[in-house]
């Protein structure tokens, strides 16, 4: 088959001692011991490359955007030659039909061990005439590819939950990869987020490729090691939270100071995902660190779940939007008052039977 | 369900059913409190943050109360098993009787005032029946399975609770949702307890049997002989 990665990497200039140390550093980001960089290593020099076609349905391109700055490992450096990026149309130097008989080719030769990367997701309505690649409905490439793959990769919110497109009242009806009709039932692996952190998706390949298998995922599909707890659980302001100390207003003393965006609509405690802990832009900041409540992107039909400004947000189910507070202070104070007057009628009445028994 | 026909006292709620009224009427005063308090909590405290526990406190009431609650609720199902007629009463409602229904809107038609008397009750009648069993069994357990779940979101995958109640946050959609429902059901519990508090008290003092205090000493007494 293909070259190792080794090999490859050999090729590109890269030193044994930097391979060695990259070996580490994804061991360390994968949460396994130091023990494990070795195993990496043989890996990676006696593994042959696994082909990986990236296919592009509806979305805006920000997991491209997010996986091509992934700092460790080197997204050009390193992930780019680790797998065989057979075909990324958004990164690719072919295009037009040359580019599209690559998949064929792909499907072909490797058929049943090629990764299926699936960023976006395909819009089901009119035949999928909504998003429409190389001349035919992205649904159809996608359901092909994922009939001779050997497992699928849900890259981002839309392939795993919808994400924008597929907010109400989702016209096109852009459906998440695992929810499309007579898909090939090959194990998925939900890497979610708008974007999703790109050490986490360089991590997840790594995993894959070392391990030839899945990370352990969870009850929804996601790695275990990325979005096992929830923002919340990890924030480096938890401790403002646990003592009461809260953000009121975007400009007050207490958002100076970095205290808990509890009260501005932080979805950090309904989100699970490792922004507080591997953050952006290499370990940089992430959100909440910048100031600004966790929007959940991660979660699945964020954008459908109310205020992205509020802690107890809007319930759609009543035909109208409706807060829970709201309403429930409207019905205790509506009851209260019920009582009050029935309280009333009550005396009336007793004392009308009472004057009619005293008679 | 029974209509008693004298005035001879009857023995309706055993010890543990009227220890269970009263831990449960402690708890969800607590729950409802603090839960509203989780979700819209105090104003902002200053200093430093190693000098407050304010919200730590607050959460600890409320899993602590819903500790009591769940415990007790597990108990009462036990004393429905093994405690007299009465104690199944909450678990059980007779919507295949035609006589409930009847009664039901008998019921009704006393409060709205267009029944001159109401009839009386060994246990409860068909109104407060219907209310306890949707409110109190079925409701109490949709509250427990919603909080024990995002209870979970902190104990951790792989813990008991994350195992016996983790599934519910993907079959609602997601943990925010779960949050929203569980808020809602303390407005529903809220407005039940106002109902609950004032219908008993008014019915100790116009109806024709004995309300608060059977759930303090577990008789039933009737004022008068009447059928």
């Amino acid at each position: 088959m293909t070259e190792t990665f080794y090999e490859v990497m050999r090729r590109q200039g890269i030193t044994r001692r930097s391979f060695l140390k990259y070996c580490s550093l994804t061991a360390s980001a994968l949460g396994l011991g130091p023990a494990f960089a070795p195993t990496i290593a043989e890996a990676m020099e006696t593994k042959p490359r696994i082909p990986v076609l990236w296919l592009h349905g509806l979305e805006c391109t920000c997991c491209s955007e997010s996986f091509i700055r992934s700092a460790h490992p080197l997204a050009k450096d390193v992930v780019l030659s680790m797998i065989s990026l057979d075909y990324d149309d958004t990164i690719m130097a072919a295009a037009g039909h040359e580019a599209e008989a690559i998949i064929e080719e792909i499907i072909e030769k490797y058929d049943g061990n090629y990764i299926l990367a699936v960023e976006g997701n395909p819009p089901l309505d009119e035949d999928g005439m909504y998003c429409i690649i190389g001349g035919k409905p992205f649904v159809e490439q996608l359901k092909k590819a994922a009939e001779h793959c050997k497992a699928i990769i849900s890259w981002g919110s839309c392939a795993s939950w919808g994400c924008v497109q597929a907010a109400r009242p989702n016209p096109t009806r852009a459906t998440p990869v695992h929810k499309v009709p007579g898909l090939a039932d090959k194990p998925i692996i939900k890497v979610p987020g708008c974007p999703p952190i790109a050490e986490v998706m360089t991590a997840v390949i790594t995993y894959i490729l070392t391990f030839d298998r899945f990370p352990q995922l969870d009850r929804q599909g996601r790695p275990l090691m990325f979005y096992s707890q929830r923002i919340h659980d990890k924030c480096y302001r938890r401790p403002h939270f646990d003592a009461g100390q809260f953000v009121e207003q975007w400009d007050d003393e207490a958002a100076r100071k970095g205290y808990c965006l509890y009260k501005m609509g932080c979805k950090g405690p309904t989100t699970y995902n490792a922004c507080s802990t591997v953050r952006w832009n290499g370990g940089l900041s992430f959100p909440i660190q910048a100031g600004h409540g966790c929007i959940g992107c991660s979660e699945d039909g964020f954008w459908d779940k109310g205020s992205f400004y509020d802690r107890v947000t809007d319930t759609h189910q009543f035909g109208i939007e409706a807060n829970a507070d709201d309403v429930g202070l409207a019905a205790a104070g509506t009851v209260g008052a019920a009582a009050a007057a029935h309280l009333a009628v009550t005396a009336i009445k007793q004392a009308q039977n009472k004057g009619e028994q005293d008679q | 369900m029974q209509r008693e026909i004298n005035s001879g006292a009857v023995y309706v709620y055993e010890a543990p059913v009227r220890i269970w009224h009263w831990a449960n009427a402690l708890s969800i005063t607590l729950l409802a409190i603090t839960g509203y308090l989780v979700a819209n909590p105090l104003p902002s405290l200053s200093g430093e943050a190693s000098d407050h526990f304010l919200m730590g406190y607050i959460r600890f009431v409320h899993f602590a109360a819903a500790y009591i609650f769940a415990v007790g609720f597990l108990g009462r199902i036990y004393w429905a098993m093994v405690g007299n007629e009465h104690s199944r009463q909450l678990f059980k409602l007779p919507v295949h009787r035609l006589t409930f229904w009847r009664e039901l809107l008998h019921e009704v038609r006393w409060y709205a005032f267009l029944e001159k008397e109401p009839k009386k009750y060994v246990g409860h009648n068909p109104l407060a029946h219907l209310f306890m069993v949707v409110i109190i069994t079925v409701g109490g357990f949709c509250m427990l399975l919603t909080g024990f779940s995002l209870y979970a979101e902190q104990t951790g995958l792989g813990s008991w609770q994350d195992s016996l109640f983790g599934w519910l946050i993907p079959l609602v959609g997601q943990s925010q949702d779960v949050r929203l429902w569980h808020h809602w059901g303390m407005w529903v519990i809220v407005v039940f307890v106002m109902l609950h508090v004032y219908v008993a008290i008014r019915e100790d003092i116009v109806s024709r049997q004995s309300i608060i205090s059977t759930m303090i000493s577990g008789w039933r007494t009737f004022k008068d002989d009447r059928p």
